[in-house]
Formats: structure tokens, sequence, C-alpha cells
């Protein structure tokens, strides 16, 4: 990943990039698309937990994706563990 | 009751000679070797070539070399746009010997080096043996029975006869089948090298008198089976007709085949009543022929307990000679090899056959390949044996279009 830093800016970008590796089409990956359309599903979002929490020292539980729906949504909660 | 025949309408494979059933087919039979620096690996094949990123990271190497040999076998079946049948009366079975063991060393590795959260969510999906004909069965929707089977190096074979009996048995009307592995990783090697089954020297050379062990492969080949009347129905493209499956256990050792071939005489005998062909009747034998001590000998004594003195005359070759041994994979991917062989009336040769050993005395085909000389025109027919640890023991009859 290109970013290092911890400001939303900075998580956002780094959140699409894991979610991109992963597999889902980089074109597609916008704040309003839904999960469903760029392909993420619940295994993804497990990897995606592995690489927050190592990158940004949270924690992550699988409840907290309960009412994730858009890839705006993933970005929001991760900036909201880390700033908080 | 009378049973319905089975044919072949598409076969693909992704072996150490090229990515392709014609590729494997062409270069063994001109004298092609697949093996460098004592291994055999599929140097050619790049996942993404077959597959999207997200497909190819939710696959292990093994599940990836049987979604490519799947999808070569499907378009030659014409199934590539549509399924011909239900999708609930198509099922997959497929085989392997060892599954994701490369998945399953490297979350070993993040275990042990970083801990258990570092361990991958896909691990097991990737690892389990299963996995490639679930893989199968996603990626082109079928809904009859999907099931993996394990018998170490006979699975290939095992999958390929459990999929004619379901078809002869009206449990779907077509499978597909076939078989995968991807053993090219520190513990496999280690573990197969401590066992002294790999071959020190780096050669496979089935049958010769200075064999020394066998020499380790990747890849996958897989087959589209149909009932036959439901096949000709559509006006498909037949390759060939499984006409008969025999499968044994030796109940003799965990890994070494009972001396005389015991087992595997069972296996190819019971194929050929199965079949209903006499010993007169087999045209060419596709060996396991390992390049072992052990099997070479076991199976050159089944051959001649089985044939009689048609032993002596068939043309017996291993498919090892020039890709190495594909463990669970290597019964599909000679199954693949052994009909298109059939179909152009040729015996592909045992590569590097030089040495005879006393006792081992057949036409094992050394060097170049032979032309089969069919006298009444009748289609030619072939038995491709499998034998596995664990004294699991597989033989196919097989009969070109």
């Amino acid at each position: 990943m290109a970013t290092t830093g911890t400001q939303p800016q900075d998580v956002e970008t780094a959140v699409i990039e894991a979610l991109a590796s992963f597999g889902a089409d980089p074109e597609v990956l916008t704040r309003d698309a839904t999960l469903e359309e760029v392909d993420v599903d619940s295994l993804d979002l497990v990897e995606l937990t592995q690489v927050v929490e190592e990158r940004y020292e949270i924690s992550l539980e699988s409840a907290d994706f309960k009412k994730i729906k858009t890839v705006g949504d993933v970005v929001d909660l991760v900036v909201a563990r880390v700033s908080g | 009751m009378t049973l319905r025949d089975v044919v072949i309408t598409g076969v693909g494979a992704v072996t150490p000679l090229g990515v392709g059933a014609r590729t494997l087919h062409e270069r063994w039979t001109s004298g092609a070797c697949g093996i460098r620096d004592g291994e055999a690996p599929c140097a050619d094949f790049d996942p993404t070539d077959h597959m999207t990123v997200k497909q190819a990271r939710r696959a292990d190497r093994s599940t990836q070399l049987a979604i490519a040999a799947g999808d070569e076998a499907l378009a030659e079946a014409g199934w590539a746009d549509e399924l011909p049948y239900d999708p609930e009366w198509i099922g997959c079975v497929l085989g392997t010997g060892i599954g994701g063991i490369g998945t399953l060393e490297d979350n070993h590795d993040l275990l042990r080096d970083t801990g258990a959260e570092s361990v991958s969510p896909l691990a097991i999906p990737l690892m389990m043996s299963n996995a490639g004909s679930a893989a199968l069965s996603l990626r082109h929707g079928l809904r009859g029975p999907v099931f993996s089977v394990v018998s170490a190096c006979a699975a290939g074979s095992h999958a390929i006869g459990t999929a004619l009996r379901m078809i002869q048995h009206g449990e779907a009307e077509a499978m597909v089948t076939g078989a995968a592995e991807a053993p090219l990783t520190p513990l496999s090697r280690a573990a197969f090298g401590s066992m002294g089954a790999i071959s020190p020297t780096g050669m496979s050379r089935p049958f010769d008198n200075r064999r020394d062990g066998f020499v380790m492969g990747e890849g996958a080949g897989v087959l589209v089976l149909e009932a036959g009347d439901a096949a000709r129905a559509r006006g498909a493209n037949i390759l060939g007709t499984v006409r008969g499956y025999g499968a044994s256990g030796d109940a003799h050792h965990i890994t070494a085949p009972h001396a005389e071939g015991r087992g595997g005489a069972r296996a190819m005998q019971i194929a050929l009543n199965d079949a209903g062909i006499e010993a007169l009747g087999v045209d060419y034998v596709n060996a396991h022929g390992t390049s072992t001590q052990l099997n070479d000998r076991a199976e050159t004594m089944a051959l001649k307990s089985v044939l009689g003195d048609r032993a002596q005359k068939v043309p017996i070759s291993s498919t090892k000679s020039a890709i190495g041994h594909l463990l669970g994979a290597a019964g599909a991917v000679e199954a693949v090899a052994t009909i298109l062989a059939l179909r152009d009336r040729i015996a592909p040769p045992t590569i590097g056959y030089e040495e005879p050993e006393e006792g081992m005395d057949l036409n094992y085909v050394p060097g170049t390949a032979r032309a089969l000389k069919m006298s009444n025109g009748r289609p030619p027919v072939a038995l491709s044996n499998s034998f596995g640890f664990g004294g699991h023991n597989a033989s196919l009859c097989l009969e070109a279009a």
C-alpha cells in the first residue's frame, strides 16, 4: 500500500487498495458501490480485517460488519476505529 | 438391467508439456519431455490467463490447474456457452492426492511466524481436498452430485470410474471428472524424498533397469463424460467410450505394492470383465509405470498374469516418462493422453527406456511412438492403470470412437 498515514483520506485509500488487491475491480470501487456490486463477500471482509488490524493496531469483530452495505460504510467503520 | 454406455465428449489438460490436452498428446508422441532439474512443473501455466484475480486468489494452485483443464474440456464438449442438460443432472467428481498442500504450508508458516490471527480466512476453502470439484461446480453451475475422491496416486482413475458408474446407474446424465495436483512444495518434496520415493538422479525412466524413483510433477486432467444416447441425440462429437472400470485394494502394505501386482491385476481383470473385452482385444496399455523399482516390476507381473500371451505383444508405455508423476492427477491426465493416442491409432513412447531388466521383457515402446495396427477396422481399446499408496488400485478400459 502506498500510504501509511492515519488521516481519514489515507485510511480510505488503504481500504480501497486492500479490496482491489483481493480482486475487486478498482474502477467500480467507489464509496456508493454496494459490496455485492463490487463482489466483496464475508471472506474478503475477514481478510480486510486482518490487513487493517495489523496496520492500525485496531480490533474489528465480524459483528461490526453486520450493518455494512457499501464500500463507503466499510471505509467509515475503519476510519472511526482508527480515529477512536 | 442394461447399463447406459458412457462416452467422452471433451478433454482438457495442463501438464509439464504445456497447456492443453493436444499439447500433451502431440509433444509426448513426438518424444518431448517436460522434466527439468528433477521436477516437472507446469512452467507455461499462468492462472490469470484462465481466470480473474479474484478467482485465482480463491483457488489453490491445484484448483487453478483444474479450472483451466475444465474450461478446455467443457469448450471441446460444446458446453462453454450453455449446458446441454438440466444442471441438476450434471455432476462433478474430481480426484486429488494431497489437495491444497501449498496453501496448508503457507498458512502454517503464518501461524508459526506471526500467530493465529494471521492465518487466512481462505486457508480452509483453498486447502480442502474437495476444492477442485467445488470450484468446477461453482464455475459451470453443476448442481448434480459434486464431490472429490482421495486415493493417493490412483485418485484420477477412481474419479473417472466413479463418474462412469453415476451415469451408468442413472444418478447423472453427464459428469465432469478428472483430477488435479500441485505438490511441488517444500514439505511435499521433503516428505516424498524422506521415504526414498523420489529419483535421486532426477530421471523418470519407467521399466528401465536403471530406474531409481519417480520425478514429481504437477498438473490436471479433466474429461466430460455423457450418457451415450443423450450425447448422440444432441449431435455431440464423441472422442471415445469409457468401456470399463475396475478397482481393488492390496491389503498388503501401506506403500509397497504386492510383489506380483496381485491387486493391480485384479483391477485390470475387473475392468476388462466390465468392458466385456478379452485380453486379445487390448491394443495398448497406458501403464502406471512410475519409474520406482517396486511398481514397475509388480505392474509387469500383473500385466503378464492378466494378459497372458498378449502381454508380450501389446505396446505398453508410461506417460510419466514425459511428465513425471502427477500423483493424484496422474490417472486423469493419463486417461486424456490415452484417449487421444487411441484416436490417432498411436502408442506414445516410454521416453528414456533403454536397459531391460531380467524378467521385465514386455514391449515398453522405447524411445519413439509406434502406430497401432488395427487389422479388422474396429476402434482400438486400451487399459489405463493407476496404483496408489495405501494399496489402492484402479484400471480404466477406454475405447476410441
